[in-house]
């Protein structure tokens, strides 16, 4: 009990310096404690955020969220279909592939940024939306949970029940397995969601626009800029503040389905 | 593979880093000036990647009057955050940006790999010359003839940020030599304050200090660069701050954070020697402060001088593969020699021109409230033209600074000394330089 609330505190401490630092103005930042409240200025510097540039800042946000909210459903999808499929049909090549598959999940996303990059150079379409959301669709490590959860949880019976009863397979996929792969698939989701937030290597290579930036690059160019224009400093605190808020939200909203995924079948 | 490999040997002045394979696309121009003719008919679109604030609305001014010679702005984070990274990606995929900004300390990198236009052939840029201060010059032709590879933008030439109440209530003069500024620092001390905060980790500063000294770290003869951290005047530097640091004398928190500001803030730290764009830096790190601070020359190593270090400044080059340097060199000259966009510049982004009549610029003869009225900006207008012209950056600062910037940081620790860090600096500056296969003369 002890270890959790110190590793809890260890966690939530810079979140709360952070929620602090956004609500100070930029004199009290410098000069007063850190861990602590000055005068209430967080809506000042919020408006100050949404305002900068013509909201540049929202625009970011929102490329965020296409981002990393297209990818994760689709990829999400890809992962289950083919996690399904490697688990349910027999086919030659099917370790092969899984294998490769697996191989693929050692792979850092940050060591394909660059090869990625001159890919997309030879077919001249960096810097543009596709660059960093077509990449960020693959998802090795779902496909081997979607699989080993696909194994475990879709009992072969139900699928020739279904088969017997007329069911196409595409049919069955939909209307029965992804429904008792459910869990598996939420925290294929929630993993992609965050690994694509994440994934800061990759739109700071392809993009050049800055109306493309995700809130992430967009947030680091402004920090970089600190030296010249001073007043960005609580622009940045802010935006890192508001940048967590889907992150958190997601999670929230998910978790539900998550703990229920978890323990399903742990009493039967 | 072979016969090509051989041809880009040739072709470079300098020896380029491992040649890639993958680089299919490249085409090697021959040495020397390329040539600049203006393109045959339609308008032109340039690409241009600049991480200024606000770059947009400069280059808008410029657009609306050009229709034929249109410039699309890209962005990304500082130079060395990723963006000269991705110039250098960008040149081996092949498709660079037709302008892009590089600091004069970055200028010598991407020269050595071949990444630059020359454009000692574009009239436009060969015209502009004196009307750049000298030294500005000497940064984008490295000294050579016939070379030039980018336009000045900006400098920062340094001066003393001290605060003029607390000297005044303290009766110490302002220092006007190094040694003055050693006999303040005991007596400010004893008044509680610290002279200065020593940066640690930012070693442009302390090359700015050995810029005005006199030290030389780099040269290149045409054909093997020397390397020498450790010269004359440097060692006067280091030896010079190592002894304060050992007298505990000037406090040494990390630079660019808030602790940095806060230490001005409270006026726990009296005096900074820095860069014109510095003004701004304290007075927004230090609001509390307004009205106290003032600005003198730099002090000097020898009572009388006037000569000054630089701190900073950037250029605007033409990359290698650009269709169109005819244009691209007239659109750089325009936004780093005209009136219009020097304004909007200072005015946007806080550059300091490095144009020699761009210390008239209206906005930078007025009185600045902040330093108590006085007009700050002619001590640095003299100080621009005070600056030492034959430094030369090396070409690969990066690792330059990284290797220094942790024996700095181990020094102001109390182990090893600022010489000892500069040591190793050059031993590890040397091995990179082997290590990419440019020739080093030892």
């Amino acid at each position: 009990m002890g270890i959790m609330g110190i590793c809890t505190f260890y966690f939530l401490v810079p979140i709360w310096w952070l929620f602090v630092g956004a609500t100070k103005s930029r004199g009290d930042f410098s000069g007063t404690a850190p861990l602590w409240f000055a005068d209430f200025h967080l809506g000042q510097n919020l408006s100050e955020l949404f305002a900068y540039r013509d909201g540049v800042f929202l625009r970011w946000m929102a490329n965020s969220v296409l981002y990393t909210g297209g990818a994760a459903l689709l990829g999400t999808l890809l992962a289950a279909m083919c996690g399904y499929a490697l688990a349910k049909y027999r086919f030659p090549g099917r370790e092969l592939i899984f294998n490769l598959v697996l191989g693929g999940v050692l792979v850092p996303a940050t060591a394909l940024a660059l090869p990625l990059f001159l890919i997309f150079s030879e077919l001249e379409a960096t810097n543009t939306f596709w660059s960093v959301f077509l990449p960020s669709l693959v998802n090795p490590f779902g496909v081997y949970l979607a699989r080993i959860y696909a194994t475990a949880s879709v009992p072969e019976e139900l699928l020739e029940a279904a088969r017997l009863d007329g069911s196409g397979e595409v049919r069955t996929f939909f209307k029965i397995s992804t429904r008792l792969m459910f869990p598996a698939l939420v925290t294929i989701f929630l993993f992609h969601f965050v690994a694509v937030w994440n994934n800061f290597l990759l739109p700071l290579i392809m993009l050049g626009n800055e109306r493309l930036f995700p809130v992430t690059l967009g947030l680091y160019t402004w920090n970089g800029q600190v030296n010249q224009l001073p007043e960005l400093r609580m622009l940045v605190l802010t935006g890192a503040l508001v940048s967590i808020v889907p992150l958190v939200v997601a999670f929230l909203l998910l978790q539900r389905f998550w703990r229920s995924g978890l323990g399903a079948g742990s009493v039967k | 593979m072979k016969k090509k490999l051989l041809g880009v040997l040739m072709t470079s002045a300098l020896a380029l880093t491992a040649c890639s394979s993958s680089s299919d696309g490249g085409d090697e121009v021959a040495a020397g000036a390329s040539s600049c003719a203006p393109a045959s008919g339609g308008p032109v679109t340039l690409t241009f990647t600049s991480w200024i604030p606000k770059i947009e609305e400069v280059v808008k001014v410029w657009n609306d009057a050009h229709p034929e010679i249109q410039v699309k702005v890209q962005t990304g984070p500082n130079g060395n955050g990723g963006t000269y990274q991705n110039f250098f990606n960008q040149l081996k995929a092949g498709n660079a940006p037709d302008l892009g900004q590089i600091e004069y300390d970055a200028l010598p990198s991407f020269r050595v790999q071949d990444g630059l236009t020359n454009l000692a052939a574009c009239k436009p840029v060969t015209d502009a010359k004196d009307r750049f201060i000298d030294w500005t010059w000497n940064q984008v032709s490295f000294g050579e003839k016939d070379a030039v590879y980018g336009v000045p933008q900006d400098s920062g030439p340094m001066a003393l940020f001290y605060r003029k109440d607390l000297f005044e209530k303290a009766g110490i003069p302002v220092p006007a030599t190094w040694e003055e500024y050693a006999a303040a620092a005991v007596k400010v001390r004893a008044a509680g304050g610290y002279i200065t905060n020593f940066s640690q980790s930012d070693i442009n500063q302390f090359a700015g200090l050995a810029w005005q000294a006199g030290g030389r770290w780099f040269s290149n003869d045409g054909t093997k660069w020397t390397v020498n951290l450790q010269d004359e005047a440097t060692t006067k530097v280091a030896n010079y701050w190592q002894d304060l640091i050992a007298k505990k004398l000037v406090s040494a928190v990390p630079p660019w954070t808030t602790e940095w500001d806060s230490a001005y803030n409270k006026g726990q730290a009296w005096t900074w020697v820095s860069a014109v764009w510095g003004a701004n830096s304290i007075s927004s790190g230090a609001p509390d402060t307004s009205g106290k601070w003032a600005v003198a020359p730099m002090p000097q190593w020898t009572a009388g001088g006037k000569v000054a270090g630089n701190w900073g400044g950037s250029s605007t080059a033409v990359f290698k593969g650009s269709k169109h340097p005819y244009e691209a060199a007239q659109f750089a000259i325009w936004l780093n020699t005209s009136q219009e966009a020097l304004t909007l510049l200072n005015e946007k982004a806080n550059l300091y021109p490095a144009t020699k009549d761009g210390a008239t610029l209206p906005a930078l003869g007025k009185g600045v409230d902040f330093y108590g009225g006085q007009k700050i900006y002619d001590v640095f207008a003299a100080a621009a033209t005070q600056v030492t012209p034959d430094f030369t950056w090396g070409p690969t600062m990066t690792s330059t600074y990284a290797s220094a910037s942790d024996g700095f940081k181990a020094a102001v620790s109390g182990s090893g000394t600022l010489l000892d860090a500069l040591k190793k600096a050059q031993t590890t500056t040397i091995d990179n330089l082997k290590s990419q296969s440019i020739p080093v003369a030892e």
